[in-house]
């Protein structure tokens, strides 16, 4: 393998990313620029649920990942706006093909019981998360590395992941093939370090307060379940001298409701969400407040393709989703800003999202054809389509099912069902793609690329809840992954799009926005796309 | 009464081990498991999982080792909170209900008696008519109505209160949460007095002491209280298993880490083991509590004996 001729490109990339670490982090805070730090530096979270797990590699949903953030450190981190900055490396190599990722850790990286991170901590921790044994549900994060898939499925020992250390501080990575979002992935929970003694000697009981050895801001204090967490300073953290946060309190915050009275009583300074139900009084009452912003995320509805009547029945689909109009989903019933969405992935780096032909019409247009491929596909006024729409108990979930349920009513006389089932049952039903018929779901990227959309639809994923196969857009996602060159790859992942905006085996409604309250004096909040955010990188000021 | 109350422990096996069965076959029948996500688990480590936790045993294998495991007084470990076993998270949450219901309970007891006596003492003037209709608006608005209306004026407006959550423990934090889990309970524990109460005032024996010339207030507190209570103590238990399903939705809409909250989170993401605990924990607490409420009542009433 040759390096050299990487490493030019890699020269652009620590300019990038590896100096962006430098200056991301500074903000004009302090006397000079009139804003002054509140003496108590303390933080309070909203979190949404209890988390599963802190252990990094055993962690699942967003909660358990928002505190890890905190607790732990990744090859790689981001910036406030979400850019892939260096993290415990201070830089990397990348070879020609693509497929060698050489890391040099921060020598000045410490372990919170002031152990230094090396090269094998993340040898050990990158095998750890892959090893059957440790029951992680995100080992697919780690799949583009080399043998991953066959350790977690448990057909290889876990020495035989592409991972080994050249020499204390550093590490090389292999990959199966070029995957040109894989630094962004190693800010992934499941590809966090763990301290190896500390691992070894609590195992299932390594992520308790006084077991927890961590390398990232913060170390853990308090874990009271269902309670909180808190975190304090890390002060054997590399980057300690930058932090300003001291203490971060997390905050189990399931029920919207409820968190929006304890924001409103001063007991948080971020909330997780609002209660959508709510935005006219929160825009009214509590302006400075709220912060939305765009999400990575599309809300969308899916037809089951396995049975009558939407299996083989292109013309029906369309007028379904032709019929909706979604200014009105998106102005009246959901409100918050969404974005009304025609095509799959929403607005990701390094890609144009692709849309049906019909997204520059206008709605009357829509619906005109939408009648004509509804009496294309056999049905009419006389002889209706009647159909279901499934979805998972929630009163957002109704109320646009609802919506979308009249609209097809008045524009094409469809009789609609509307059924609800709680989450588990839910998941269970449309696995199952028996009763389904129409489902509502949403998909929040794994990662900032187009790739963690695109391969929902591949045939035979285990998210593809249509039964959708096509197989064009199959060969172009295997191009597409196999593809060293970006732009190629891009354009690749359009026309896959294309195919997907043209059979349409689901009808996407609208791209997400997170909407949160942010109390005015919580300084550093910066939105971005994939919500992700870091207690170091905040301040309080003076109130 | 030691013999009473040994047969009544012996009677309660039965029915532990039927609502333990029950619990543990009706949660397994329910659709959807606890390792079904957004994306599915890839089949090999979906296997993995089942077999770490037992679950790709037959179901009465499992059955069995669940029972072997109580006996040893292992719950098992938590599907949801891989980091705890159910044992601990019980130990965690069960003082925080015990501490909520518990308070919510004598509340009750004295504001219910007092208020329901008061009620009886006063009959047909205008104490009794509010205290009864203070009672009615207690029993017709339920609590998932009545926390959010506490919460949104003594926290939010009046800022005297927390709004939710355990805060550093202080029992500020408690206060709102007990009276809204209280405030059926008074309502339904000052009818039961005033009713009883008035009964017994009428009854020979308080005519007798009245014609003797006693002070009403001693009359009341050494002759017609305890008979007056009667009904309340027999309503001890319903009440109980009322506080405790009532501590679901207010630890629920407070914030409040009690074991009602686990089970409400571990039913819905069909945490069997964790669902299991708090069944079989709770099931213990209510037969020991009807006991006890038996037993309560020989005390406070002659005639009641047992053999």
């Amino acid at each position: 393998m040759n390096m050299n001729h990487f490493v030019a490109t890699v020269l652009v990339t620590i300019g990038l990313y590896g100096c962006g670490a430098e200056t991301d982090r500074a903000e004009p805070i302090g006397g000079a620029s009139g804003q002054e730090l509140a003496e108590e530096q303390v933080l309070r979270w909203g979190n949404g649920a209890e988390p599963g797990s802190l252990d990094p590699h055993r962690t699942q949903g967003v909660p358990g990942s928002n505190i890890g953030r905190d607790l732990f450190e990744g090859l790689t981190s981001e910036a406030p706006d979400g850019t892939v900055i260096a993290g415990a490396a201070e830089s990397w190599e990348i070879s020609d093909d693509g497929k060698t990722y050489r890391f040099f850790l921060r020598p000045e990286a410490r372990w919170s019981n002031g152990d230094p991170v090396t090269a094998d901590d993340f040898v050990y921790s990158l095998r750890r998360s892959l090893d059957p044994a440790t029951l992680s549900n995100y080992t697919f994060i780690l799949n583009p590395i080399l043998n991953a898939e066959a350790v977690a499925a448990g057909e290889l020992p876990t020495t035989e992941v592409g991972v080994r250390a050249l020499d204390t501080h550093t590490l090389e990575i292999q990959l199966e093939n070029i995957t040109p979002y894989f630094l962004g992935l190693l800010t992934h929970s499941a590809s966090y370090p763990v301290h190896p003694p500390s691992a070894e000697a609590h195992g299932n009981q390594y992520a308790r307060p006084g077991n927890l050895v961590s390398n990232g801001a913060y170390r853990l204090e308090e874990w009271v379940v269902q309670s909180h967490v808190k975190l304090v300073r890390n002060e054997n953290y590399w980057d300690n001298g930058r932090t300003t946060i001291d203490e971060v309190w997390y905050y189990p915050t399931e029920d919207q409701t409820a968190e929006l009275s304890r924001f409103r009583a001063g007991e948080l300074d971020l909330s997780n969400a609002i209660p959508k139900r709510q935005v006219d009084w929160i825009r009214e009452n509590l302006p400075e407040e709220l912060v939305i912003s765009p999400y990575l995320g599309t809300y969308y509805f899916g037809f089951n393709l396995t049975r009558p009547p939407f299996q083989d029945n292109p013309e029906l689909r369309r007028a379904l989703a032709l019929a909706v109009d979604r200014d009105i989903i998106t102005g009246q019933v959901t409100n918050a800003g969404e974005v009304p969405a025609y095509g799959w992935v929403p607005p990701v780096q390094n890609y144009t999202g692709q849309q049906m032909t019909e997204a520059a019409w206008s709605q009357e247009e829509r619906v005109a054809e939408a009648r004509r491929l509804y009496a294309l596909a056999g049905y009419s006024e006389e002889n209706p389509l009647r159909t279901r729409i499934l979805y998972n108990t929630q009163e957002d979930h109704r109320r646009i099912a609802v919506a979308i349920a009249s609209m097809w009513k008045q524009t094409l006389g469809v009789e609609v069902e509307i059924l609800n089932q709680e989450w588990k049952v839910f998941l269970d039903t449309r696995q199952q793609k028996i009763e389904t018929e129409i489902y509502r779901s949403g998909w929040i990227g794994d990662y900032n690329d187009a790739y963690t959309f695109a391969e929902l639809f591949a045939s035979g994923s285990g998210l593809n809840h249509t039964g959708y196969s096509s197989p064009d857009y199959d060969r172009l996602l295997r191009e597409a992954s196999a593809e060293g060159d970006m732009k190629r790859r891009a354009e690749l992942l359009q026309q896959a799009e294309r195919v997907l905006v043209e059979d349409l085996p689901i009808m996407p409604l609208y791209f997400y926005v997170t909407a949160r309250l942010v109390r005015p004096w919580v300084g550093g909040f910066t939105p971005n796309i994939m919500d992700h955010h870091r207690s170091q990188n905040f301040h309080i000021l003076k109130h | 009464m030691f013999r009473y109350a040994t047969r009544r422990l012996l009677g309660a096996l039965p029915t532990l081990l039927i609502l333990l069965a029950l619990a543990f076959f009706l949660i397994r029948v329910a659709p959807g498991g606890p390792f079904d996500a957004e994306r599915a688990l890839l089949p090999e480590i979906e296997a993995n999982l089942r077999a770490a936790y037992h679950l790709d045993e037959p179901l009465y294998q499992q059955f069995g080792r669940y029972l072997w495991g109580l006996l040893q007084a292992d719950f098992g470990p938590s599907f949801q909170y891989r980091d705890f076993s159910v044992t601990e998270l019980i130990m965690t949450g069960f003082p925080v209900s015990l501490r909520l219901g518990g308070s919510a309970m004598a509340l009750a007891l004295l504001f219910g008696i007092t208020a329901g006596s008061i009620a009886a003492l006063r009959q047909n003037t205008r104490a009794d008519y509010a205290v009864m209709s203070a009672s009615m608006t207690g029993i017709s608005i339920p609590n998932f109505v009545m926390a959010p209306l506490l919460i949104l004026v003594f926290a939010v407006y009046l800022g005297w209160l927390p709004a939710g959550g355990l805060g550093d423990g202080s029992p500020r934090n408690m206060v709102l949460p007990v009276i809204a889990l209280a405030l059926p309970q008074i309502a339904y524990i000052s009818r039961l007095t005033r009713g009883s109460m008035i009964e017994v005032l009428r009854s020979n024996f308080i005519r007798t002491a009245r014609a003797q010339g006693l002070p009403m207030h001693k009359i009341v507190l050494r002759h017609a209280l305890k008979p007056a209570l009667l009904p309340v103590v027999s309503y001890l238990g319903p009440a109980t298993a009322a506080v405790i399903t009532g501590s679901v939705v207010i630890e629920q809409i407070f914030g409040v880490p009690g074991l009602g909250r686990f089970f409400v989170q571990g039913a819905l993401n069909r945490d069997y083991t964790l669902v299991m605990g708090v069944v079989v924990f709770y099931g213990v607490l209510i037969i020991a509590f009807n006991l006890l409420v038996d037993l309560a009542y020989a005390w406070l009433d002659p005639k009641v004996k047992y053999s």
